[in-house]
């Protein structure tokens, strides 16, 4: 790598930033609508700082050593950044391909023509930009990735709320399909309602479960296996006819999980194994 | 190697295990339990284990050969206290601790085998079995 890429951004960071601004308007990233002016001109000329420095510290077109974590560090925040503001992938990874164009511009008008310190510049200066958009596009992804984890987390812990019954019988509507990840999460929320309430019941109510196949009655035999080692009971409710004909199809064994067709049925049935009774009054 | 104290309240021992639970010390356990089991004739054994974070199966296999030696005598064994972390392990590893009720704490345990706590001590410390308020779920065959 020659000393005229850093000469580039060092001595013309000025000139360099507003052509690069500029192209970004041209090829339709500055997306004015998420982000103002000023923003993305104090956004891209801190990435043209950092790379002068970085390119001070370790002439290379690898983008590796400690010179550059800096800059990196400023990349995956911007990623992560415009992930929140909502650019596309597309978006922010054409921002630093953007400035190739600029750069690989001001390379072919500097002097001396393109000779064949100037082609090795060019292919140097396209190699490190590219592995830097793919960094912030990598940023921007992983951040993404972080938020529609977070959001499932929340859906998860949305649908699986435990409600108290009666003193000592706990309710779990399920709502939905039941997969692993699910199941440990209503495994772990009822278990612990279990313990806070000292309750003696679970009824588990599947009129939500749109199917119930031989992985799902596998999971509920293991939650209500797990409720018996804390000292509770199981109750299953909402067993519909078609569930229960394909429960009896597939021969699941609900081994000695009572089931019942409604949640009323099951909580009559809580009532009668905790000793007590509903009777009209009078 | 630490020996397990064993108390008797009417005619149910109650134990408590603790957190460094090692061979010996479950063998010598299952000894001293058997032995008072027999010398009080007690008809249940509690063994409380909500001092374990961990129950791994060697734990569990070897309370449920505590709970085999017992019932032998005639005994019921009932485990309490297990924690939810605990248990949700223990079923996920499909381990089981056979031969053994569980209760939810040592009071609820004790309730197993018809022994309610009153605090005005109107009540007796020790009711009939199967006065209806004891176990309300019938044991598993």
């Amino acid at each position: 790598m020659t000393p005229e890429i850093q000469r580039l951004f060092v001595a013309e960071r000025a000139a360099l930033l507003d052509a690069w601004l500029e192209r970004q308007r041209l090829r339709g990233v500055a997306r004015p609508d998420l982000i103002d002016e000023a923003q993305r001109r104090e956004e891209s000329d801190e990435v043209l700082r950092l790379l002068g420095e970085a390119l001070t510290a370790s002439p290379s077109p690898f983008p590796d050593g400690t010179g550059w974590d800096e800059l990196k560090g400023h990349l995956e925040r911007l990623g992560e950044s415009r992930a929140a503001e909502g650019f596309s992938p597309g978006e922010t990874t054409r921002l630093m391909l953007t400035l190739k164009e600029v750069v690989f511009e001001r390379l072919r008008d500097g002097e001396g023509g393109l000779s064949r310190e100037r082609w090795q510049d060019l292919v140097d200066a396209s190699t490190l930009l590219d592995s830097l958009a793919l960094y912030s596009t990598e940023a921007l992804q992983r951040s993404r990735e972080a938020i529609i984890e977070r959001q499932q987390q929340d859906v998860l812990e949305l649908s699986t709320p435990v409600v108290e019954l009666w003193d000592g019988i706990l309710g779990l509507p399920l709502i939905g399909t039941l997969d692993s990840r699910r199941t440990r999460q209503v495994m772990e929320t009822l278990l612990q309602r279990i313990a806070d309430t000292e309750s003696s019941v679970a009824i588990i109510d599947i009129s939500g479960v749109p199917t119930v196949d031989t992985l799902t009655a596998q999971y509920l035999t293991r939650t209500a296996a797990a409720v018996r080692l804390m000292g509770a009971d199981c109750i299953v409710s909402g067993i519909r006819p078609q569930i229960a004909r394909t429960i009896a199809e597939l021969g699941i064994a609900l081994d000695d999980l009572p089931t019942r067709t409604t949640l009323a049925a099951a909580l009559a049935l809580a009532f009668e194994r905790t000793g007590r009774a509903v009777a009209p009054r009078g | 190697m630490s020996r397990v104290p064993i108390l008797r309240i009417a005619d149910v021992l109650v134990v408590t295990v603790n957190g460094d639970i090692d061979d010996a010390t479950v063998t010598l356990l299952g000894d001293d339990l058997a032995a008072a089991t027999r010398r009080a004739a007690a008809r249940g054994v509690l063994i409380d284990v909500s001092a374990l974070d961990v129950v791994d199966s060697f734990v569990a296999r070897a309370l449920g050969d505590v709970a085999r030696t017992v019932s032998a005598m005639g005994a019921d064994a009932v485990v309490t206290g297990l924690r939810p972390a605990v248990a949700m392990t223990l079923v996920e590893m499909g381990v089981t601790i056979p031969g053994t009720r569980s209760a939810l704490n040592a009071e609820r345990g004790l309730a197993m085998f018809g022994i309610t706590v009153a605090r005005d001590g109107a009540a007796p410390a020790h009711g009939p079995r199967g006065d209806g308020g004891g176990d309300p779920w019938p044991r598993r065959p």
